[in-house]
């Protein structure tokens, strides 16, 4: 019911702003008029100013890596121990850089064939994986083929299109992102396939289809379907599940695929998610416990150059499954926990170093995020700030079971931002796990965490009455004895006023 | 006016009509009609009792604990809250009167005031001690409130409906037929207003620049 209202406060306040009522949808600064680059969400959706969680460290471009040729389109980035792999697409090739230091990144060597096959060359290659053998895995889109190569780029096998009855066979097959499993399966995604994705088995053979999206429509539209003639039915839009934009393979083996092909209108009526957590069933199993769904920035205001709803084109997961979603269509970055709660916010469109232009791989190094633009042909490497590393250590502790130096670490985050709920939850947390409920209880009340604020209370509670026993029975006894002697009494007094006593006689 | 408020019979008459409203809350039937026929209700006692629902509407915000009630502060406007009763009751007090006085309604204006104020009375009776049990509760045994909270409204809509019958001397079918009546009557009276009050600024707005031009060709 909370969240039913929650969601139609979203919706009015959006609809406010999309007529074009002046009423900005991100913070400013009053001084200045600034939007301000990171932000967060407040329990009422408000956007609430931030401390820089990431800041940039350096924007690598072509000439920063040293290449001779430039970047032309480059579309895939992976990370494998400290090397960094990126597709360049409109080259045909491989790059593989190798990080020495957050500001200063390699080039190893620059792959662009392999050995054992007849086709040797790559043909606008979108993605690589590594398994944990060290075998390449790359989506070769043009030869309709996912390679596989051993480390030292000898042909080992290829994945072709899957043969499945349900496809169209005129439909040319181009994979465009994969993942790959510590059992070297492989999970591909394809242009215009939006049956989930492509499942093959480590020997090749293609084993079905994973995780689709969900399907929905209205009751009406399905009446309308009913009473259309061919030619219309034709002109509506058919009920298929959405194809994925990307996929990312966590350190548990989960698979994070994101889409960002949903409209705004599913996206508010939760008939369609922006990004799913995919176990080995196919199932979603994301957490969605937040107090707004994840689909990026809630307000969907247009101006300022943006425009429509966020459109995820890829994720990342850190080890500490937070995980950083990248919005193509607003350029930013959106970190969220393994709960669902929005982390951080950061990011726009532009073409200052930290903004994007289209945005379309993100990977990490520790807690350094990297963000590959296919139009400004950069790397750029953002490092968390002291206000971004406090809150990933607080989180890490707290996971650890270091319940008061999370508890500490959430206190320094506070003091940098106040406006951060996730600080006074955690201070909350950590305080319920070292038992001191009563404070416990006043953290989750300023952020309206009615769960863990139930939880301190109900152990705070019992040792209310644990502690009181002797008086809540001396009451409960007296409430009953009082009214009963008040009874009595009366019924005493009564009796003596109409006794009828002669006392002359005796 | 004074010299009445002084005199003990005047306040025994209010404490004896104010306690009559718990008779009303279980005997809906009997106390509606002794409400009016038997001069039991007194107009200070109906509106302690609506002041009372205000109050328990406007305290809920402050008082029930968050895990039911979450209020954005800042967009609270207390007049508009307060209004948002006031007006409903007004627009059903009328329109309930108007029809019913058309056929055969025996309630005048002020009883059909005085009744739906009395069929209000099992708010705050519920809703006060509610608004403490909150602060007592975790989430889970949150279902409690919520029932107590709903039965409440729903305690106070058939009060209502049954009292309008026992005022107008109505059956109950007929009574039934006139409550979707008054609510039909309710919305064509919200229609009426708009209309009215887009006319007016039209109207206002109209002779602002009318005056305008003529200052101009001044």
């Amino acid at each position: 019911m909370k969240k039913v209202f929650k969601r139609l406060f979203a919706i009015v306040l959006s609809t406010v702003i999309a007529t074009g009522i002046p009423l900005c949808a991100f913070a400013e600064d009053p001084a200045t008029g600034e939007i301000s680059y990171t932000y967060n969400l407040d329990y009422w959706g408000d956007v609430q100013d931030s401390p820089d969680f990431y800041t940039v460290c350096k924007v690598f471009t072509s000439s920063d890596l040293g290449l001779e040729v430039k970047l032309k389109n480059p579309e895939g980035l992976f990370v494998s121990g400290d090397l960094l792999y990126l597709c360049d697409t409109g080259n045909n090739r491989i790059i593989e850089i190798k990080r020495i230091s957050s500001e200063k990144l390699e080039v190893v060597r620059i792959i662009d064939s392999f050995k054992g096959a007849d086709n040797n060359t790559f043909s606008g290659p979108t993605d690589i994986a590594i398994s944990e053998d060290g075998n390449f895995f790359i989506a070769d889109k043009g030869n309709a083929r996912v390679l596989k190569l051993d480390p030292d780029f000898n042909f080992l096998l290829e994945f072709v299109k899957p043969v499945d009855n349900t496809l169209d066979p005129k439909l040319t097959f181009q994979p465009s992102k994969l993942a790959v499993d510590t059992a070297e399966r492989v999970y591909c995604i394809a242009t215009g396939i939006n049956k989930g994705l492509i499942k093959y088995e480590p020997d090749g053979t293609f084993s079905g289809f994973v995780g689709a999206t969900k399907v929905t429509f209205d009751f009406m539209d399905y009446l309308w379907k009913k009473f259309a003639t061919q030619a219309q039915r034709a002109q509506m839009e058919s009920f298929v599940p959405t194809e994925y934009d990307n996929i990312y393979m966590d350190h548990e083996g989960f698979v994070y695929a994101c889409t960002g092909a949903v409209t705004r209108e599913d996206l508010r009526a939760d008939k369609a998610d922006a990004i799913r957590k995919i176990n080995l069933m196919g199932n979603d199993i994301m957490v969605r416990n937040g107090e707004w769904p994840i689909y990026g920035d809630i307000h969907m205001g247009s101006g300022g150059g943006y425009e429509g709803p966020s459109y995820f084109s890829d994720v990342t997961v850190f080890p500490n499954d937070i995980f950083v979603c990248l919005d193509r269509n607003r350029g930013r970055c959106f970190g969220y926990d393994d709960q669902g709660h929005l982390v951080f916010a950061f990011g726009g469109n532009g073409n200052m170093d930290g903004y994007f232009r289209r945005p379309v791989a993100i990977e990490h190094f520790d807690h350094d995020l990297l963000v590959l633009d296919t139009l400004d042909c950069a790397i750029t490497v953002f490092v968390p700030t002291h206000f971004g590393g406090l809150v990933y250590n607080a989180i890490e502790e707290f996971d650890e079971g270091r319940y008061i130096e999370s508890g500490k670490a959430w206190e320094e985050v506070m003091k940098l931002n106040g406006n951060y709920d996730l600080a006074y939850i955690g201070i909350g947390r950590s305080l319920l796990r070292q038992e001191r409920y009563k404070e416990a209880m006043d953290y989750f009340e300023v952020k309206y965490d009615d769960e863990n604020y139930s939880k301190a209370f109900k152990q705070y509670r019992k040792e209310w009455v644990e502690e009181h026993i002797v008086i809540i029975v001396i009451v409960l006894i007296a409430l009953f004895l009082i009214p009963m002697g008040i009874g009595k009494i009366k019924s005493i007094k009564h009796e003596i006023d109409i006794a009828d006593i002669d006392w002359e006689k005796s | 006016m004074i010299t009445a408020l002084t005199r003990k019979e005047t306040w025994n008459r209010y404490f004896d009509s104010l306690k009559f409203a718990l008779y009303i809350m279980t005997h809906p039937l009997d106390g509606f009609w002794d409400l009016t026929h038997e001069k039991r209700g007194t107009y200070a006692a109906a509106n302690t009792i609506l002041i009372l629902t205000i109050m328990a509407r406007l305290m809920r915000l402050r008082f029930t604990s968050f895990i039911f009630v979450q209020v954005y502060w800042e967009e609270v406007n207390i007049f508009l809250y307060i209004g948002s009763i006031l007006f409903p009751l007004a627009l059903w007090v009328i329109g309930n009167w108007a029809l019913t006085t058309l056929f055969d309604g025996k309630g005048r204006l002020g009883q059909v005031y005085m009744a739906t104020c009395y069929g209000l009375a099992p708010y705050p009776i519920i809703q006060f001690p509610l608004m403490i049990f909150s602060n007592f509760v975790t989430v889970e045994e949150g279902q409690f409130y919520s029932v107590l909270s709903v039965i409440s409204l729903i305690y106070c809509a058939v009060w209502i409906v049954v009292g309008m019958g026992q005022i107008h001397e109505f059956s109950a079918g007929k009574n039934l037929l006139f409550t979707v009546a008054s609510l039909f009557a309710m919305l064509v009276m919200i229609f009426i207003l708009m209309i009215f009050f887009s006319m007016v600024s039209q109207g206002v707005f109209y002779i602002i620049s009318l005056v305008r031009e003529f200052l101009f060709r001044l």
